[in-house]
């Protein structure tokens, strides 16, 4: 961006390209992180939740665990989704807010630096932390996995999961951004991304499933459900989902329970489509945002 | 290099039905201190968010440098150092990594930071300080770590909003003289104040402001000259009391007085004409009454004067 008034290079010091800025700040900004209390807190909880799952593994090793499929299926599908979602609240709860908040803003405000690039340097430094905590309850998983069923035993679903469930980490991190700097008070960016994404999504997605009898592509926590279905032998691979409806009950009082399970493909671009509109809207807001 | 220089115009800021500040027009230009000067709620703040585009203009706009801010944040204040509302620092960085982390993101060469640092670290006094954890730091450390990220890629221009204010009396006369020293090096310095003892002390020109207005901007020695008209004031402190038959009857009877004021019995502020052969021949005639003269100093008061009464106006 070379303005017409006046050449950049005729300043005295060379301010970096907004690229590189960005990098800088990620690589600040994740320092930061790395040195704070929450980020040994979350730390201590997801080695919690790990030596939780682990008791359990070893209580229902033969049954629920009886492959290495279904393993992974149950305990990281299942976990992984808790793990994400307190990483973003954890770290980008007031990644934004808490800049206002506690007049650290004001800080980065004063360099040459574009609003677009706080927002994004501290979007990819809260992404790291977050994946941090994401690759240590895998490693966790891994090492249950590999002790029940051998290292040989690595199923390739896996590693596709775990590329569904960064994208996952990216679209909550959007969110959780956008809620940040929607509010000018931390309190509110962490509420509202634990409520949605720990069960309000859920409960829409039920809401919608069971009352307006439509299948809940629209709703995030349908989209996510792929980093545990894709272990399933039954899984779509493609942009539509399956139905699976299922009638109980006798006479008159037969109900019929309809079923919808997000189809691979689809699951992702739903998350993407997520993260683009969140961070659009995100990145559009801070950019108005007065330090006032 | 580009000539150091600050212009806004017509830069008006409204929060909701109320203007904060007021179509406001200046052009600075040159390497000189200005003060900012106005009272509390003047519209100081929010002139100089405007101009770091923290805030939005309601209408108008700015540039430092000749490059607007609105259109070019990052290339306005590129060559700006700024320190508005005492910004607080991550409370786990050091001055040393917060140093760091201002020349890196500011493109100082990497051959150079350290001594910059050094450098800056030293023109306000915190050398002993660089690896002490802000989290630790009292309120006028803080401050002064600010200025010194605000110098560290030695700006062409320095925005500092109410520097002093929030410090105990001791850190208002550091931060002070820490500006008074900066005056030396070759920039352009725009600083607020509500404080104009502070103003007279440190700058060399002065716009007033109030209730968003301008009402003036030129040099303090023009402002003086145009308002006080022919008159000055000194301040005299005698040794010993003197009662009030001395005053009106002698001293107020003396060439060229134009009339004084007992401020306490040991004080008088004196009001003459003559410009400095009144004020000398004054001086010398003070002595000669033999009232125990202790110490004759230029008086404030005319600028006290202007600003009061420049401020009240609008009331
Ligand atoms: N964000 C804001 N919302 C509403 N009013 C504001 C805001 N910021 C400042 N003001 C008002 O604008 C006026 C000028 O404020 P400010 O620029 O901070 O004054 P100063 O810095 O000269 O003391 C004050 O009356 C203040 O109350
Ligand atoms: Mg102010």
């Amino acid at each position: 961006m070379a303005t017409a008034t006046t050449d950049p290079a005729d300043l005295r010091l060379h301010v970096p390209p907004s690229m590189q800025q960005v990098t800088k700040l990620a690589r600040y900004q994740l320092r930061e992180y790395v040195r704070s209390r929450r980020f040994i807190a979350l730390t201590l909880i997801v080695l919690a939740i790990g030596v939780i799952l682990t008791a359990l593994v070893a209580h229902f090793r033969g049954t629920i665990v009886s492959t290495n499929l279904a393993f992974y299926g149950s305990f990281w599908g299942g976990g992984v989704g808790v793990v994400i979602v307190l990483a973003a609240v954890f770290f980008g709860g007031d990644a934004i807010a808490g800049e206002f908040q506690n007049k650290t803003g004001y800080f980065l405000m004063g360099l040459p630096v574009r609003r677009s690039t706080v927002y994004v340097g501290k979007f990819i430094a809260a992404f790291l932390a977050s994946l941090s905590m994401m690759l240590l309850f895998l490693a966790i998983l891994v090492g249950n996995g590999v002790y029940y069923f051998g290292s040989n035993v690595l199923p390739w679903q896996l590693g596709l999961s775990l590329l569904i469930a960064i994208v996952y980490l990216s679209a909550v991190l959007g969110a959780t951004f956008l809620f940040s700097s929607l509010f000018k008070t931390s309190a509110y960016g962490f509420v509202l991304t634990a409520i949605l994404f720990l069960f309000g999504f859920t409960i829409l997605e039920d809401v919608i499933t069971d009352l307006v009898k439509i299948e809940p592509w629209m709703i995030i926590s349908y989209a996510s459900s792929t980093i545990g279905s894709v272990f399933s032998p039954t899984v779509s691979w493609g942009l539509t989902g399956t139905v699976t409806r299922v009638t109980t009950g006798m006479g008159r009082f037969m109900v019929t329970t309809t079923t919808y399970t997000a189809g691979v493909a689809e699951g992702i671009v739903i998350m993407i489509a997520y993260l683009i509109v969140t961070a659009a809207a995100g990145l559009g807001l801070f950019e108005r945002e007065e330090f006032a | 290099m580009p000539t150091a220089s600050i212009e806004t115009h017509d830069l008006t800021k409204a929060f909701g039905r109320f203007t904060a500040l007021d179509g406001l027009n200046l052009t600075i230009s040159g390497t000189k201190c200005v003060g900012f000067l106005g009272p509390n709620g003047a519209g100081k703040t929010t002139t100089l968010k405007l101009l770091t585009d923290m805030i939005f203009p309601t209408r108008g706009g700015c540039s430092i440098n000749g490059i607007s801010v609105q259109e070019h944040r990052k290339w306005a204040l590129a060559d700006a150092g700024v320190l508005i509302e005492s910004p607080e620092i991550y409370p786990s960085l050091t001055p040393n990594e917060a140093l760091e982390m201002v020349a890196d993101l500011r493109g100082v060469p990497v051959a150079e930071r350290r001594d910059r640092i050094r450098t800056v670290l030293a023109e306000v006094k915190m050398s002993e300080w660089a690896d002490m954890k802000f989290g630790r730091m009292s309120k006028g450390m803080k401050q002064r770590i600010n200025i010194a990220a605000a110098l560290v890629h030695d700006p062409a221009v320095l925005l500092l909003d109410e520097p002093s204010t929030g410090l105990d009396p001791r850190g208002m006369a550091e931060v002070r003289s820490i500006v008074r020293e900066l005056k030396k090096s070759q920039r352009l310095i725009f600083m607020s104040s509500h404080i104009l003892s502070e103003v007279v002390d440190v700058c060399d020109e002065v716009a007033l402001i109030d209730k968003g207005k301008l009402l003036f901007y030129d040099t303090l020695d023009n402002v003086i000259a145009r308002f006080s008209g022919s008159h000055a004031s000194v301040d005299v402190a005698l040794a010993r009391p003197i009662g009030p038959d001395v005053v009106t009857q002698k001293i107020a009877n003396l060439p060229g007085v134009a009339g004084v004021n007992q401020l306490d019995p040991k004080r008088l502020r004196v009001r003459f004409t003559g410009g400095l052969d009144g004020q000398e021949r004054l001086l010398e005639a003070l002595v000669e009454l033999h009232i125990g003269v202790l110490s004759v100093a230029e008086s404030e008061s005319a600028l006290e004067e202007i600003y009061l009464s420049q401020i009240s106006r609008g009331d």
